[in-house]
Protein backbone atom coordinates (compact mmCIF):
# COMPACT_ATOMS: atom_id res chain seq x y z
CA UNK A 1 0.00 0.00 0.00
CA UNK A 2 2.74 2.39 1.04
CA UNK A 3 5.01 1.84 -1.96
CA UNK A 4 2.23 2.10 -4.54
CA UNK A 5 0.78 5.00 -2.55
CA UNK A 6 4.12 6.78 -2.63
CA UNK A 7 4.36 6.42 -6.42
CA UNK A 8 0.80 7.70 -6.82
CA UNK A 9 1.42 10.65 -4.47
CA UNK A 10 4.46 11.63 -6.54
CA UNK A 11 2.37 11.30 -9.68
CA UNK A 12 -0.47 13.50 -8.43
CA UNK A 13 2.06 16.16 -7.40
CA UNK A 14 3.58 16.09 -10.89
CA UNK A 15 0.12 16.07 -12.46
CA UNK A 16 -0.90 19.10 -10.41
CA UNK A 17 2.23 21.04 -11.39
CA UNK A 18 1.48 20.21 -15.02
CA UNK A 19 -2.11 21.40 -14.66
CA UNK A 20 -1.17 24.64 -12.95
CA UNK A 21 0.44 25.74 -16.23
CA UNK A 22 -3.09 26.63 -17.30
CA UNK A 23 -2.53 29.93 -15.50
CA UNK A 24 0.19 30.83 -18.02
CA UNK A 25 -0.58 31.61 -21.67
CA UNK A 26 -1.88 28.66 -23.76
CA UNK A 27 1.56 28.24 -25.34
CA UNK A 28 3.09 26.91 -22.10
CA UNK A 29 0.72 24.04 -21.37
CA UNK A 30 0.43 23.15 -25.05
CA UNK A 31 4.22 22.95 -25.33
CA UNK A 32 4.23 20.77 -22.20
CA UNK A 33 1.48 18.49 -23.51
CA UNK A 34 3.22 18.20 -26.84
CA UNK A 35 6.49 17.40 -25.09
CA UNK A 36 4.77 14.54 -23.21
CA UNK A 37 3.18 13.23 -26.39
CA UNK A 38 6.47 13.45 -28.27
CA UNK A 39 8.00 10.99 -25.79
CA UNK A 40 6.20 8.26 -27.73
CA UNK A 41 6.95 4.78 -26.38
CA UNK A 42 8.36 6.26 -23.16
CA UNK A 43 4.99 7.90 -22.47
CA UNK A 44 3.25 4.57 -22.91
CA UNK A 45 5.81 2.94 -20.63
CA UNK A 46 5.05 5.50 -17.92
CA UNK A 47 1.32 5.10 -18.49
CA UNK A 48 1.59 1.33 -18.21
CA UNK A 49 3.66 1.68 -15.05
CA UNK A 50 1.06 3.99 -13.50
CA UNK A 51 -1.78 1.69 -14.53
CA UNK A 52 -0.03 -1.28 -12.91
CA UNK A 53 0.60 0.82 -9.80
CA UNK A 54 -3.09 1.75 -9.55
CA UNK A 55 -4.13 -1.88 -10.07
CA UNK A 56 -1.69 -3.05 -7.38
CA UNK A 57 -2.85 -0.31 -5.01
CA UNK A 58 -6.48 -1.35 -5.45
CA UNK A 59 -5.66 -5.04 -5.26
CA UNK A 60 -3.71 -4.60 -2.02
CA UNK A 61 -6.56 -2.52 -0.63
CA UNK A 62 -9.08 -5.25 -1.42
CA UNK A 63 -6.87 -7.89 0.23
CA UNK A 64 -6.37 -5.61 3.23
CA UNK A 65 -10.09 -5.08 3.72
CA UNK A 66 -10.89 -8.79 3.31
CA UNK A 67 -8.17 -9.87 5.76
CA UNK A 68 -9.09 -7.21 8.28
CA UNK A 69 -12.78 -8.12 8.21
CA UNK A 70 -11.88 -11.78 8.69
CA UNK A 71 -9.78 -10.88 11.72
CA UNK A 72 -12.88 -9.66 13.57
CA UNK A 73 -15.90 -11.76 12.62
CA UNK A 74 -17.95 -10.47 15.58
CA UNK A 75 -17.99 -6.69 15.90
CA UNK A 76 -18.56 -4.57 19.00
CA UNK A 77 -22.00 -3.53 20.16
CA UNK A 78 -20.66 -0.27 21.53
CA UNK A 79 -18.34 0.77 18.70
CA UNK A 80 -15.84 3.28 20.02
CA UNK A 81 -13.11 5.31 18.33
CA UNK A 82 -10.27 6.79 20.35
CA UNK A 83 -8.46 8.84 17.76
CA UNK A 84 -8.53 7.16 14.35
CA UNK A 85 -9.22 10.02 11.93
CA UNK A 86 -12.38 10.01 9.85
CA UNK A 87 -10.15 9.97 6.76
CA UNK A 88 -8.42 6.80 7.94
CA UNK A 89 -11.71 5.04 8.57
CA UNK A 90 -13.11 5.83 5.12
CA UNK A 91 -10.04 5.00 3.02
CA UNK A 92 -11.69 2.09 1.18
CA UNK A 93 -14.98 3.88 0.42
CA UNK A 94 -13.39 7.13 -0.70
CA UNK A 95 -10.80 5.11 -2.62
CA UNK A 96 -13.58 3.54 -4.69
CA UNK A 97 -15.13 6.94 -5.50
CA UNK A 98 -11.71 8.35 -6.43
CA UNK A 99 -11.13 5.32 -8.67
CA UNK A 100 -14.44 5.97 -10.43
CA UNK A 101 -13.40 9.58 -10.93
CA UNK A 102 -10.02 8.55 -12.37
CA UNK A 103 -11.76 6.31 -14.92
CA UNK A 104 -14.11 9.14 -15.91
CA UNK A 105 -11.20 11.58 -15.98
CA UNK A 106 -9.19 9.34 -18.34
CA UNK A 107 -12.20 8.89 -20.63
CA UNK A 108 -12.80 12.62 -20.54
CA UNK A 109 -9.35 14.10 -21.19
CA UNK A 110 -6.89 11.33 -22.13
CA UNK A 111 -9.04 9.13 -24.35
CA UNK A 112 -11.60 11.89 -25.09
CA UNK A 113 -14.36 9.36 -25.75
CA UNK A 114 -17.00 11.39 -23.92
CA UNK A 115 -16.26 14.60 -25.79
CA UNK A 116 -15.16 14.02 -29.40
CA UNK A 117 -15.60 17.75 -30.12
CA UNK A 118 -12.35 18.40 -28.24
CA UNK A 119 -10.52 17.16 -31.31
CA UNK A 120 -11.51 20.36 -33.11
CA UNK A 121 -9.58 22.49 -30.70
CA UNK A 122 -6.32 22.97 -32.54
CA UNK A 123 -3.34 25.08 -31.66
CA UNK A 124 -0.22 25.96 -33.63
CA UNK A 125 2.88 26.07 -31.43
CA UNK A 126 4.61 29.46 -31.64
CA UNK A 127 8.03 28.81 -30.13
CA UNK A 128 10.77 26.25 -29.64
CA UNK A 129 11.78 23.21 -31.63
CA UNK A 130 8.17 22.37 -32.53
CA UNK A 131 7.36 25.84 -33.85
CA UNK A 132 4.58 25.67 -36.41
CA UNK A 133 3.33 22.22 -35.39
CA UNK A 134 -0.44 21.96 -35.07
CA UNK A 135 -1.45 20.21 -31.89
CA UNK A 136 -4.53 19.58 -29.80
CA UNK A 137 -5.26 22.73 -27.79
CA UNK A 138 -5.05 21.37 -24.26
CA UNK A 139 -5.56 24.81 -22.76
CA UNK A 140 -8.79 25.27 -24.69
CA UNK A 141 -9.88 21.73 -23.83
CA UNK A 142 -9.48 22.39 -20.10
CA UNK A 143 -11.25 25.75 -20.33
CA UNK A 144 -14.09 24.25 -22.35
CA UNK A 145 -14.43 21.36 -19.93
CA UNK A 146 -14.51 23.50 -16.83
CA UNK A 147 -16.89 26.09 -18.29
CA UNK A 148 -19.60 23.52 -17.62
CA UNK A 149 -20.56 24.05 -13.96
CA UNK A 150 -21.48 20.40 -13.43
CA UNK A 151 -18.09 19.18 -14.64
CA UNK A 152 -16.33 21.74 -12.45
CA UNK A 153 -18.37 20.88 -9.36
CA UNK A 154 -17.77 17.17 -9.87
CA UNK A 155 -14.06 17.84 -10.33
CA UNK A 156 -13.81 19.93 -7.15
CA UNK A 157 -15.76 17.28 -5.25
CA UNK A 158 -13.46 14.54 -6.57
CA UNK A 159 -10.18 16.33 -5.78
CA UNK A 160 -11.64 17.10 -2.36
CA UNK A 161 -12.17 13.40 -1.76
CA UNK A 162 -8.70 12.60 -3.07
CA UNK A 163 -7.19 15.24 -0.76
CA UNK A 164 -9.12 13.67 2.11
CA UNK A 165 -7.79 10.22 1.08
CA UNK A 166 -4.26 11.65 1.07
CA UNK A 167 -4.81 13.23 4.49
CA UNK A 168 -4.40 9.73 5.91
CA UNK A 169 -2.39 8.15 3.10
CA UNK A 170 0.45 10.66 2.89
CA UNK A 171 1.51 10.36 6.53
CA UNK A 172 0.80 6.65 6.59
CA UNK A 173 3.56 6.03 4.06
CA UNK A 174 6.19 7.13 6.58
CA UNK A 175 4.93 4.83 9.33
CA UNK A 176 4.70 1.77 7.07
CA UNK A 177 8.18 2.30 5.69
CA UNK A 178 9.54 2.74 9.21
CA UNK A 179 10.45 6.39 8.75
CA UNK A 180 8.31 7.75 11.59
CA UNK A 181 9.24 8.15 15.25
CA UNK A 182 8.35 10.51 18.07
CA UNK A 183 10.79 13.15 16.84
CA UNK A 184 9.27 13.21 13.37
CA UNK A 185 5.62 12.40 14.17
CA UNK A 186 4.62 16.06 14.61
CA UNK A 187 6.37 17.21 11.44
CA UNK A 188 4.86 14.37 9.43
CA UNK A 189 1.36 15.12 10.71
CA UNK A 190 1.66 18.85 9.95
CA UNK A 191 3.14 18.16 6.51
CA UNK A 192 0.32 15.73 5.78
CA UNK A 193 -2.39 18.24 6.63
CA UNK A 194 -0.60 21.06 4.76
CA UNK A 195 -0.14 18.81 1.75
CA UNK A 196 -3.78 17.69 1.70
CA UNK A 197 -5.12 21.24 2.04
CA UNK A 198 -2.68 22.69 -0.50
CA UNK A 199 -3.41 19.86 -2.93
CA UNK A 200 -7.14 20.54 -2.71
CA UNK A 201 -6.90 24.33 -2.96
CA UNK A 202 -4.48 24.34 -5.91
CA UNK A 203 -6.58 21.77 -7.78
CA UNK A 204 -9.84 23.54 -7.03
CA UNK A 205 -8.30 26.83 -8.18
CA UNK A 206 -8.27 25.60 -11.78
CA UNK A 207 -12.02 25.04 -12.34
CA UNK A 208 -12.85 28.03 -10.13
CA UNK A 209 -10.66 30.34 -12.24
CA UNK A 210 -12.21 29.05 -15.43
CA UNK A 211 -15.78 29.45 -14.14
CA UNK A 212 -15.09 32.94 -12.81
CA UNK A 213 -13.48 33.92 -16.11
CA UNK A 214 -10.01 34.57 -14.70
CA UNK A 215 -8.67 31.94 -17.08
CA UNK A 216 -10.12 32.22 -20.57
CA UNK A 217 -9.31 30.88 -24.01
CA UNK A 218 -9.83 32.57 -27.39
CA UNK A 219 -10.00 29.28 -29.23
CA UNK A 220 -12.99 28.18 -27.14
CA UNK A 221 -14.73 31.52 -27.61
CA UNK A 222 -14.27 31.45 -31.40
CA UNK A 223 -15.67 27.92 -31.72
CA UNK A 224 -18.33 28.70 -29.16
CA UNK A 225 -21.38 26.54 -28.95
CA UNK A 226 -21.22 25.50 -32.58
CA UNK A 227 -18.45 23.07 -31.67
CA UNK A 228 -20.87 20.60 -30.22
CA UNK A 229 -23.02 20.31 -33.32
CA UNK A 230 -20.18 20.22 -35.84
CA UNK A 231 -19.26 16.84 -37.24
CA UNK A 232 -15.68 15.73 -36.92
CA UNK A 233 -13.31 16.51 -39.78
CA UNK A 234 -11.60 13.30 -40.89
CA UNK A 235 -8.04 14.39 -40.18
CA UNK A 236 -8.80 15.67 -36.71
CA UNK A 237 -9.68 12.29 -35.22
CA UNK A 238 -6.05 11.56 -34.52
CA UNK A 239 -3.43 13.96 -33.36
CA UNK A 240 -1.26 15.44 -36.05
CA UNK A 241 1.83 14.80 -34.01
CA UNK A 242 1.43 11.10 -33.41
CA UNK B 1 -25.37 3.98 42.91
CA UNK B 2 -27.20 1.64 40.52
CA UNK B 3 -26.29 0.73 36.96
CA UNK B 4 -27.72 -1.55 34.31
CA UNK B 5 -25.28 -3.97 32.70
CA UNK B 6 -25.55 -5.34 29.19
CA UNK B 7 -23.22 -8.31 29.47
CA UNK B 8 -22.04 -10.65 26.73
CA UNK B 9 -22.87 -14.25 27.65
CA UNK B 10 -21.43 -17.12 25.65
CA UNK B 11 -21.15 -20.72 26.81
CA UNK B 12 -18.08 -21.53 24.71
CA UNK B 13 -16.32 -20.73 21.45
CA UNK B 14 -18.68 -22.93 19.43
CA UNK B 15 -21.98 -21.59 20.68
CA UNK B 16 -23.45 -18.26 19.68
CA UNK B 17 -23.30 -15.53 22.28
CA UNK B 18 -25.95 -13.01 23.33
CA UNK B 19 -26.36 -9.97 25.56
CA UNK B 20 -27.95 -10.38 28.96
CA UNK B 21 -29.24 -7.41 30.93
CA UNK B 22 -28.32 -7.45 34.61
CA UNK B 23 -29.00 -4.91 37.32
CA UNK B 24 -26.17 -3.89 39.66
CA UNK B 25 -27.65 -2.27 42.79
CA UNK B 26 -26.36 -0.45 45.86
CA UNK B 27 -22.85 0.10 44.55
CA UNK B 28 -20.17 2.20 46.16
CA UNK B 29 -18.76 4.66 43.58
CA UNK B 30 -15.26 3.85 44.85
CA UNK B 31 -15.64 0.19 43.99
CA UNK B 32 -13.48 -1.01 41.14
CA UNK B 33 -15.28 -2.24 38.04
CA UNK B 34 -14.24 -5.81 38.81
CA UNK B 35 -15.53 -5.51 42.39
CA UNK B 36 -18.85 -4.41 40.94
CA UNK B 37 -18.87 -7.58 38.83
CA UNK B 38 -18.02 -9.60 41.97
CA UNK B 39 -21.11 -8.14 43.66
CA UNK B 40 -23.29 -8.97 40.65
CA UNK B 41 -21.89 -12.50 40.56
CA UNK B 42 -22.55 -13.01 44.28
CA UNK B 43 -26.18 -12.13 43.68
CA UNK B 44 -26.37 -14.42 40.64
CA UNK B 45 -24.91 -17.29 42.68
CA UNK B 46 -27.33 -16.61 45.51
CA UNK B 47 -30.14 -16.97 42.95
CA UNK B 48 -28.58 -20.22 41.73
CA UNK B 49 -27.68 -18.67 38.39
CA UNK B 50 -24.42 -18.99 36.47
CA UNK B 51 -22.06 -16.11 37.35
CA UNK B 52 -20.50 -13.97 34.63
CA UNK B 53 -17.06 -15.35 33.77
CA UNK B 54 -14.34 -12.69 33.46
CA UNK B 55 -10.54 -12.77 33.62
CA UNK B 56 -8.70 -11.14 36.51
CA UNK B 57 -5.61 -11.73 38.60
CA UNK B 58 -3.46 -9.04 40.20
CA UNK B 59 -6.14 -6.31 40.10
CA UNK B 60 -3.47 -3.63 40.16
CA UNK B 61 -2.81 -3.18 36.45
CA UNK B 62 0.42 -5.09 36.04
CA UNK B 63 -0.47 -8.67 35.13
CA UNK B 64 -2.42 -8.11 31.92
CA UNK B 65 -5.08 -10.68 32.71
CA UNK B 66 -8.22 -8.55 32.85
CA UNK B 67 -9.73 -8.04 29.43
CA UNK B 68 -13.06 -6.25 29.35
CA UNK B 69 -14.41 -4.08 26.59
CA UNK B 70 -16.50 -1.50 28.43
CA UNK B 71 -18.87 0.53 26.23
CA UNK B 72 -16.80 -0.44 23.20
CA UNK B 73 -13.56 0.70 24.82
CA UNK B 74 -11.00 -1.98 25.69
CA UNK B 75 -10.24 -1.51 29.40
CA UNK B 76 -12.98 1.10 29.56
CA UNK B 77 -12.75 4.83 30.16
CA UNK B 78 -9.55 6.46 31.36
CA UNK B 79 -6.10 6.68 29.85
CA UNK B 80 -3.39 4.17 30.64
CA UNK B 81 -5.48 1.90 32.83
CA UNK B 82 -6.42 -1.77 32.75
CA UNK B 83 -10.02 -2.95 33.35
CA UNK B 84 -9.16 -3.56 37.01
CA UNK B 85 -8.19 0.11 37.46
CA UNK B 86 -11.56 1.42 36.28
CA UNK B 87 -13.76 2.67 39.12
CA UNK B 88 -17.51 3.00 39.32
CA UNK B 89 -17.14 6.74 39.87
CA UNK B 90 -16.31 6.95 36.15
CA UNK B 91 -20.00 6.23 35.50
CA UNK B 92 -23.21 7.98 36.40
CA UNK B 93 -26.01 6.58 38.52
CA UNK B 94 -28.51 4.87 36.24
CA UNK B 95 -26.06 4.36 33.35
CA UNK B 96 -26.35 1.37 31.06
CA UNK B 97 -22.91 -0.18 30.60
CA UNK B 98 -22.14 -2.60 27.78
CA UNK B 99 -19.51 -5.20 28.67
CA UNK B 100 -18.02 -7.34 25.91
CA UNK B 101 -14.96 -9.55 25.57
CA UNK B 102 -11.90 -8.50 23.53
CA UNK B 103 -13.06 -9.33 20.02
CA UNK B 104 -10.69 -10.84 17.46
CA UNK B 105 -10.64 -14.09 15.53
CA UNK B 106 -7.34 -15.22 17.12
CA UNK B 107 -8.89 -14.58 20.57
CA UNK B 108 -11.74 -17.13 20.72
CA UNK B 109 -14.17 -16.78 23.61
CA UNK B 110 -13.68 -19.41 26.29
CA UNK B 111 -16.73 -18.31 28.24
CA UNK B 112 -18.64 -15.01 28.55
CA UNK B 113 -15.95 -12.33 28.84
CA UNK B 114 -12.95 -14.67 28.98
CA UNK B 115 -10.95 -15.05 25.77
CA UNK B 116 -8.09 -17.37 24.85
CA UNK B 117 -4.94 -15.33 24.19
CA UNK B 118 -2.68 -18.31 23.39
CA UNK B 119 -1.92 -16.64 20.05
CA UNK B 120 0.22 -14.11 21.96
CA UNK B 121 2.16 -16.91 23.66
CA UNK B 122 2.88 -18.45 20.27
CA UNK B 123 4.25 -15.15 19.01
CA UNK B 124 6.55 -14.89 22.03
CA UNK B 125 7.67 -18.51 21.59
CA UNK B 126 8.62 -17.78 17.99
CA UNK B 127 11.09 -15.00 18.80
CA UNK B 128 10.32 -12.97 21.88
CA UNK B 129 13.38 -14.16 23.79
CA UNK B 130 17.19 -13.93 23.86
CA UNK B 131 19.37 -17.00 23.74
CA UNK B 132 21.87 -16.84 26.61
CA UNK B 133 24.36 -19.26 28.12
CA UNK B 134 23.25 -20.70 31.37
CA UNK B 135 25.60 -20.52 34.31
CA UNK B 136 26.53 -17.76 36.67
CA UNK B 137 24.89 -14.39 36.09
CA UNK B 138 27.00 -11.93 34.05
CA UNK B 139 28.33 -8.74 35.63
CA UNK B 140 25.54 -6.20 35.82
CA UNK B 141 27.36 -3.46 33.93
CA UNK B 142 29.69 -5.56 31.78
CA UNK B 143 27.88 -4.37 28.64
CA UNK B 144 27.49 -0.57 28.62
CA UNK B 145 24.09 0.56 27.32
CA UNK B 146 23.29 4.25 26.72
CA UNK B 147 20.62 5.50 29.11
CA UNK B 148 18.37 6.66 26.27
CA UNK B 149 18.41 3.18 24.74
CA UNK B 150 17.79 1.53 28.08
CA UNK B 151 14.86 3.88 28.75
CA UNK B 152 13.31 3.26 25.35
CA UNK B 153 13.70 -0.52 25.72
CA UNK B 154 12.05 -0.21 29.12
CA UNK B 155 9.13 1.71 27.58
CA UNK B 156 8.58 -1.18 25.17
CA UNK B 157 9.03 -3.73 27.95
CA UNK B 158 6.17 -2.12 29.86
CA UNK B 159 3.81 -4.17 27.67
CA UNK B 160 1.77 -6.51 29.89
CA UNK B 161 0.49 -8.54 26.94
CA UNK B 162 -3.19 -8.00 27.72
CA UNK B 163 -4.33 -7.75 24.11
CA UNK B 164 -6.12 -4.40 24.38
CA UNK B 165 -4.22 -3.24 21.27
CA UNK B 166 -5.81 -6.05 19.27
CA UNK B 167 -9.21 -5.36 20.79
CA UNK B 168 -9.01 -1.63 20.06
CA UNK B 169 -7.60 -1.94 16.54
CA UNK B 170 -10.24 -1.46 13.84
CA UNK B 171 -8.61 -4.41 12.07
CA UNK B 172 -7.83 -6.60 15.10
CA UNK B 173 -4.13 -6.24 14.36
CA UNK B 174 -1.51 -7.31 16.90
CA UNK B 175 1.19 -4.99 15.59
CA UNK B 176 1.63 -2.97 18.78
CA UNK B 177 2.10 -6.08 20.93
CA UNK B 178 4.55 -7.66 18.50
CA UNK B 179 6.37 -4.36 17.98
CA UNK B 180 6.77 -3.82 21.72
CA UNK B 181 7.96 -7.36 22.34
CA UNK B 182 10.39 -7.35 19.40
CA UNK B 183 11.69 -3.82 19.99
CA UNK B 184 12.50 -4.26 23.67
CA UNK B 185 15.05 -6.92 22.68
CA UNK B 186 16.11 -5.57 19.28
CA UNK B 187 17.30 -2.31 20.84
CA UNK B 188 19.63 -3.94 23.36
CA UNK B 189 23.02 -5.53 22.68
CA UNK B 190 21.82 -8.82 24.18
CA UNK B 191 19.09 -9.01 21.57
CA UNK B 192 21.13 -7.90 18.54
CA UNK B 193 22.35 -11.39 17.57
CA UNK B 194 18.84 -12.66 16.89
CA UNK B 195 17.36 -9.36 15.72
CA UNK B 196 16.57 -10.33 12.12
CA UNK B 197 15.21 -13.80 12.79
CA UNK B 198 13.25 -12.46 15.75
CA UNK B 199 11.32 -9.86 13.80
CA UNK B 200 10.75 -12.12 10.78
CA UNK B 201 9.53 -15.06 12.85
CA UNK B 202 7.35 -13.03 15.18
CA UNK B 203 5.65 -11.27 12.28
CA UNK B 204 5.16 -14.58 10.45
CA UNK B 205 3.61 -16.15 13.56
CA UNK B 206 1.38 -13.11 14.00
CA UNK B 207 0.14 -13.42 10.42
CA UNK B 208 -0.46 -17.16 10.79
CA UNK B 209 -2.60 -16.58 13.85
CA UNK B 210 -5.02 -14.56 11.73
CA UNK B 211 -4.62 -11.07 13.18
CA UNK B 212 -5.56 -8.17 10.90
CA UNK B 213 -3.22 -5.64 9.30
CA UNK B 214 -2.05 -2.30 10.59
CA UNK B 215 -3.63 0.71 8.87
CA UNK B 216 -1.79 3.31 11.00
CA UNK B 217 -4.79 4.61 12.93
CA UNK B 218 -3.05 4.23 16.30
CA UNK B 219 -6.16 3.12 18.20
CA UNK B 220 -3.88 0.52 19.81
CA UNK B 221 -1.64 2.87 21.75
CA UNK B 222 -4.62 5.00 22.78
CA UNK B 223 -6.23 1.96 24.42
CA UNK B 224 -2.99 0.47 25.77
CA UNK B 225 -3.02 0.38 29.60
CA UNK B 226 0.73 1.06 29.46
CA UNK B 227 0.38 3.71 26.69
CA UNK B 228 3.00 2.03 24.55
CA UNK B 229 3.80 4.27 21.62
CA UNK B 230 3.00 3.43 18.00
CA UNK B 231 6.61 4.50 17.35
CA UNK B 232 7.56 0.92 18.09
CA UNK B 233 5.42 -0.22 15.15
CA UNK B 234 7.40 2.13 12.92
CA UNK B 235 10.59 0.70 14.37
CA UNK B 236 9.40 -2.86 13.77
CA UNK B 237 8.45 -2.00 10.18
CA UNK B 238 11.97 -0.68 9.68
CA UNK B 239 13.57 -3.71 11.33
CA UNK B 240 11.35 -6.02 9.28
CA UNK B 241 12.23 -4.26 6.03
CA UNK B 242 15.98 -4.49 6.63
CA UNK B 243 15.74 -8.06 7.94
CA UNK B 244 13.85 -9.12 4.79
CA UNK B 245 16.39 -7.41 2.55
CA UNK B 246 19.34 -8.93 4.40
CA UNK B 247 17.76 -12.36 4.26
CA UNK B 248 17.05 -11.99 0.56
CA UNK B 249 20.37 -10.59 -0.57
CA UNK B 250 22.84 -12.00 1.90
CA UNK B 251 21.34 -15.46 1.43
CA UNK B 252 20.97 -16.10 5.10
CA UNK B 253 19.30 -19.30 6.09
CA UNK B 254 15.75 -18.86 7.34
CA UNK B 255 16.43 -20.48 10.67
CA UNK B 256 19.93 -19.11 11.23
Amino acid sequence: MALTGLILVLFVIGHLIGNLQIFAEPEVINQYAHFLHSLGPLLWLVRAFLLITVILHVWMAVLLVIENRKARPQGYEGEHTHRASYASRTMQYIGIIVLAFILFHLAHFTLRVTHPEYEQLRYVLQEGAYQGTEVLDVHAMMVMGFQKPLVSLFYIFAVGLLAFHLRHGFGSIFQTLGLRNKYWAGTIEKTTITFAVAYFLLNAAIPLSVMSGVVDNENVNSIGESAEVLTLPEDASSESTE
Amino acid sequence: MNVTLKVWRQKNADEAGYFETLEARNLNPDMSFLEMLDVVNNELEADNKMPVAFDHDCREGICGTCSLTINGQPHGPGEGVASCQVYMRSFKDGDTITIEPFRAKPFPVIRDLVVDRTAFDKIIQSGGFVTVRTGSAPDANAIPIPKETADLAMDAAACIGCGACVAACKNASAMLFVAAKASQLNMLPQGKAEKDTRVLKMVATMDEAGFGNCTNQYECSAACPKLISEDFIGQMNRDYLFASLRQKFLRRKKNA
